[in-house]
């Protein structure tokens, strides 16, 4: 007992300091997939905010606009999520005030994503959360992720979470230069169905957003098809009664 | 007068004794030495006309791959195989135990084709036995008199019965192929290209799989073992003219020396000690 005492006496954070940072994350979200095509960004989500093993909302956009040339989508704690979300439209509001014709593209709010993640995370005091940043500006498409730890990376499809497991396989043998609209939905939909079956924090509610030159465009919330009618799971102990 | 506890003569079985020091050791900092896994994806799906089964051939010790092409297919009966995921040991011991004690009853009942459920029964008590100390994850498939059967067999001694399965440290890339381009009735080629792509998937997405796909398809009184059916890893850069050797061996100096003059023989003496 002496020596725990000791132990936390010396150890490098002090105990009031403890309850002011984020140990574990309480309501979180699931999986956020996305890909580059033809025309700028898809990237999807589902909308479920599990509060650890319970589904509490399911109304949850995960999906958000950033000013003009951006889409933030994020995975992992939903307050940390909305604390980021003021962070940036501070940035937007501080870049418009500049009134100088120029405005944040993709590459710069990533940059500023990461900054802010890897500070947090050396203050032990972490946002928990693994984003994914996509926009186009002046006919550039860019994709990135920035993970709790401050990780980041650029690359023509992106995951976070579970879909690091199951969507990054299926992306990387389908995804290929110049997906049209229709074939990006229908990859990015199959990536959240297998989701769907195999994410135990997955919902059958997900919004899909694109971005192009445009704008943004953030579908409404829709489910996907499944399929259960294997022989086999009405059937499993055919032949071996009793059996499971 | 005290007396001790009565000696219970052993019984046989796992002896869980070391395991609460193994456990004091582990908490103190120092490490389990580490056992050959076979990090893995393996595979199994159900056909129209049976049971195709596919796994990666990398073996593991930790970091370092000891086996580029091990086989984790293994022999059940003529009609069920078995593929092993896990301590490469466990799954190999598990396995033959189970293949030896199917040919056993083979010979008991009249030499009737073994059921996949036997094997699967043999199998689950066993691991349930040793409460998930053997570990070894099974996927086991086969086609016998009611019919294709594929399993999948956790080392705690739970079981599955599914139209596709995967196990192992790839099992969810593979999966995520299975989940999108599986449906009923596949012909034996769709089967053996939906497997081989599983396989792929788990062997260049997961650090733990790799090398070359083994398949193995089971169909009504017919098995094909295909080892090496795709080797999507070869070996980029040799010499490809091989190696040689100059045909003539200069000869530089020569010198004998008869051993004769350095060591005393004696005729006659003792024979060696048996």
């Amino acid at each position: 007992m002496d020596s725990n005492q000791a132990a936390k006496q010396h150890s490098l954070v002090g105990s009031e300091a403890d309850s002011q940072r984020t140990l574990y994350p309480y309501v979180t979200g699931t999986s956020v997939v996305a890909l580059k095509y033809k025309d700028g960004i898809l990237m999807a989500a589902d909308m479920g905010g599990s509060y650890g093993s319970t589904l509490r909302y399911k109304s949850v956009e995960r999906l958000k606009a950033v000013g003009k040339h951006s889409l933030l989508g994020a995975s992992g704690e939903i307050s940390d999520f909305q604390e980021i979300l003021r962070y940036l439209d501070e940035l937007i509001l501080y870049d418009n005030m500049w009134d100088d014709g120029n405005s944040f593209g993709p590459k710069e709010v990533h940059s500023y994503l990461t900054r802010v993640m890897y500070n947090r995370r050396n203050k032990f005091d972490p946002l928990w959360n693994s984003l994914v940043l996509g926009g186009v500006k002046n006919g550039q498409k860019y994709l990135g992720m920035v993970s709790m730890i401050g990780v980041n990376f650029e690359d023509n499809h992106v995951a976070t979470g579970f879909g690091n497991h199951l969507a990054r396989p299926l992306l990387r043998d389908e995804w290929h230069e110049n997906l049209s609209f229709e074939d990006g939905v229908k990859l990015l939909e199959k990536c959240m169905r297998v989701l769907l079956y195999r994410d135990r924090s997955a919902i059958n509610k997900l919004q899909i957003a694109k971005i192009t030159e445009e704008g943004v465009t953030i579908s409404p919330p829709y489910a996907l098809k499944t399929f259960w009618g294997f022989s086999a799971f009405e059937n499993p102990t055919v032949g071996a009664e009793g059996s499971w | 007068m005290s007396q001790a506890a009565v000696e219970v003569p052993p019984k046989g079985g796992f002896s869980f004794d070391l395991c609460r020091r193994n456990d004091m050791l582990s908490k103190k900092g120092v490490p389990l030495p580490s056992f050959r896994k076979t990090g893995t994806t393996i595979v199994g799906l159900i056909f129209q006309d049976g049971v195709i089964l596919g796994a990666d051939t990398r073996a593991t010790e930790g970091p370092i791959v000891c086996d580029k092409n091990c086989e984790k297919i293994h022999y059940m009966a003529p009609n069920i195989y078995c593929c092993g995921a896990g301590t490469a040991a466990d799954t190999e011991a598990v396995t033959e135990m189970v293949n030896s004690q199917l040919q056993l009853h083979r010979y008991h009942t009249g030499g009737r084709e073994s059921r996949v459920v036997t094997a699967l029964t043999l199998l689950k008590s066993h691991l349930f036995n040793y409460q998930g100390h053997v570990q070894a994850a099974l996927v086991l498939g086969g086609v016998d008199v009611t019919g294709p059967h594929l399993h999948t067999i956790y080392p705690h001694g739970s079981t599955d019965s599914l139209p596709f399965a995967t196990m192992g440290s790839g099992s969810l890339a593979a999966m995520a192929v299975f989940e999108s381009k599986y449906h009923e009735g596949l012909t034996r080629e769709e089967g053996i290209n939906l497997v081989c792509e599983a396989i792929c998937s788990g062997i260049f997405n997961d650090l733990g799989s790799g090398s070359n796909v083994d398949i193995c398809v089971i169909t009504k009184g017919h098995k094909e073992y295909l080892r090496n059916h795709h080797m999507p890893n070869p070996r980029t850069y040799f010499h490809s003219q091989g190696f040689s050797f100059p045909k003539k061996i200069e000869v530089l100096f020569t010198k004998v020396t008869p051993l004769k003059e350095m060591v005393g023989v004696i005729e006659g003496g003792d024979a060696m000690e048996e």
